[in-house]
């Protein structure tokens, strides 16, 4: 079956491997193939990143989408053993080739996990402790940082009181847009969100998708995430990905109502995955 | 009944049976349980209070105010005191830094390399090592060719004592950090170091510092690795290349001699000792709760 579907890539299987970037383009993912030691996870994915746009990668579990946010920040060079090859372009660079500075690259592709991750620390050394690694900053202009931070965190009425008291006593959808706010501060050029909302009640799930819509204004962003809805609702074009492969990309209006492969229907129509 | 359940009908008495099976074996678990309980607890405080008993009776200034006498001139326990802080003192503060550095080593830098592994299983062996082998050991490599007992070889011995202790809990704590809260800081542009020393430290400090307060419980009651190293002294003495007095090792002397004040002392200094560990542990405990 997969064989077919190989050869197949009747989609335009050249588009899909080396997409052909634009000046609007943030990153450009061309022939990407991942491994887990000796496990294929990622398989010849092509894919644009337009600039301050959300691009939503959805599929089922197991089929690559955490793995390719995971490749954009170089997170995988934690784990020896985990490799990839191909290119990853942003602004004439790969950043997958061994020579990039991980740092500063992390300092422009900012992250946030499934789970809040507050350090334990006050609300303001959160903020701070980002911007600390990549700037010297005056006592006062830090202040400033730290309440635009929070503010573009959509955090800051609820915590100006207390920014100097633990992080750790903030509920889970505060201590999620504290990440946000926290990736924010260092000023990223691109953001990426892994499953931001899978732990948070549905109130909080809403001001983070409110707070993504508004944030796209000066970031680009990716988005996984499991819930169809949300990628409907925050992404302006979603991939698909399955069993390592990038199945289909298309504006999300048009990948959820007219998808061109049967695997990208079966799965937005819930019948797999 | 049964009709309404799907499936093949139930045995009832079957049922009833294993019911009363678990209710019997469940009372004779729980009678095991609390007599070994009480067995532990009967002889801890029995120890305990023959400890008080016999040690508050020799209490008083002259133990702290005096050092060691000959039998007979109402001497104290100052220079042992002072000893076995002086040791135990320094004892942590040469091994603490090492054996931190180790269980960083362990837990972040070589987790599942061979030499991590091996390191691991040396360190294990330490931790169980008689103490008086580490007394040996240092008298050995310290004692014999430097001409002499001193006090900074108990130091050394005890130091040898901490490492391990304080390598396992170290390891032990940054290995319980989530890798996710890793990756938020590395994510953030962070190098490794930063991430261990800023953050990792910070989660682990409460469990690092109970190790360390166990590890300075443990070595100020040890004996078997300072009778080769600073033997003991009974006068006066500061002098870390000298000979030092201690209190488990005056305790050994004492509590074996025909004297009866001496004996009065070595209790009395058993009780210091047993108090003094009482009072680190308490802290240990209030310092995890505080942080809670």
């Amino acid at each position: 079956m997969s064989a077919t579907m190989d050869q197949g890539h009747s989609f335009g299987g050249v588009q899909a491997r080396a997409p052909i970037a634009t000046d609007t383009t943030k990153i450009s993912i061309e022939n990407l193939d991942f491994f887990y030691n000796d496990r294929r996870a990622l398989k010849n994915v092509g894919l644009l990143l337009p600039d301050r746009q959300v691009t939503g990668i959805i599929g089922p579990s197991g089929c690559g989408k955490s793995t390719l946010l995971r490749v954009l920040n170089r997170m995988y060079d934690l784990y020896p053993g985990q490799r990839a090859t191909g290119r990853v372009m942003m602004e004439g660079e790969n950043i997958i080739s061994p020579d990039v500075d991980l740092n500063s690259l992390r300092a422009r592709i900012g992250m946030v996990f499934q789970k809040p991750t507050p350090f334990p620390m006050t609300i303001y050394e959160n903020i701070a402790f980002g911007v600390k690694l990549h700037e010297k900053l005056s006592k006062p202009r830090m202040d400033e940082r730290v309440e635009w931070s929070l503010n573009r965190g959509a955090l800051w009425g609820e915590v100006k009181d207390r920014l100097h008291t633990s992080a750790m006593g903030l509920s889970g959808g505060q201590q999620q847009r504290l990440c946000i706010a926290r990736t924010i501060a260092v000023r990223p050029e691109v953001i990426l969100l892994d499953e931001p909302t899978s732990a948070l009640d549905p109130i909080s799930t809403l001001k983070i998708e409110e707070l993504i819509d508004e944030l796209k204004n000066d970031f680009t962003i990716a988005i996984v995430t499991h819930n169809m809805q949300q990628a409907a609702r925050c992404a302006d074009q979603v991939a698909f990905f399955y069993l390592g492969e990038m199945v289909e990309v298309a504006p999300a209006a048009q990948l959820f109502t007219a998808p061109r492969e049967k695997r990208t229907q079966d799965y937005v129509t819930g019948r797999f995955g | 009944m049964s009709a309404t359940v799907p499936g093949p009908a139930k045995d009832m008495t079957a049922a009833v049976a294993l019911g009363r099976r678990r209710m019997r074996v469940n009372t004779i678990v729980k009678v095991c349980c609390v007599t070994a309980t009480a067995i532990g607890l009967i002889l801890l405080a029995s120890i305990l209070f023959t400890l008080l008993v016999r040690g508050v009776g020799g209490l008083s200034l002259t133990v702290f105010t005096t050092s060691t006498l000959p039998p007979g001139s109402n001497g104290g326990l100052l220079n042992a005191i002072v000893g076995t802080l002086i040791q135990t003192v320094l004892g942590a503060a040469i091994g603490t830094p090492i054996g931190l550095m180790v269980g960083t080593y362990l837990a972040e830098y070589a987790r599942d390399s061979a030499l991590g592994n091996t390191v691991r299983f040396v360190s294990d062996i330490l931790l169980s090592a008689p103490s008086i082998l580490i007394g040996l050991f240092v008298y050995q490599l310290v004692v014999s060719p430097f001409g002499g007992f001193s006090g900074i070889a108990g130091c050394l011995a005890l130091a040898l004592i901490v490492i391990p202790i304080v390598v396992r809990t170290t390891e032990d704590m940054l290995t319980l950090i989530p890798s996710t809260l890793r990756e938020a800081v590395i994510g953030l542009g962070a190098p490794k170091w930063k991430m261990i020393v800023l953050v990792c430290y910070r989660v682990a400090r409460q469990g690092i510092l109970t190790g360390i307060l166990l590890a300075v419980a443990r070595i100020s009651g040890e004996t078997a690795p300072l009778l080769f190293t600073s033997l003991g002294n009974l006068n006066w003495s500061l002098n870390l290349s000298k000979p030092m007095a201690s209190l488990p090792v005056t305790i050994y002397q004492y509590a074996g001699s025909a004297f009866q004040d001496w004996v009065q002392l070595a209790w009395t200094g058993a009780l210091l000792i047993t108090a003094a560990v009482l009072a680190v542990n308490i802290a240990v405990r209030a310092l995890l709760r505080g942080g809670k």
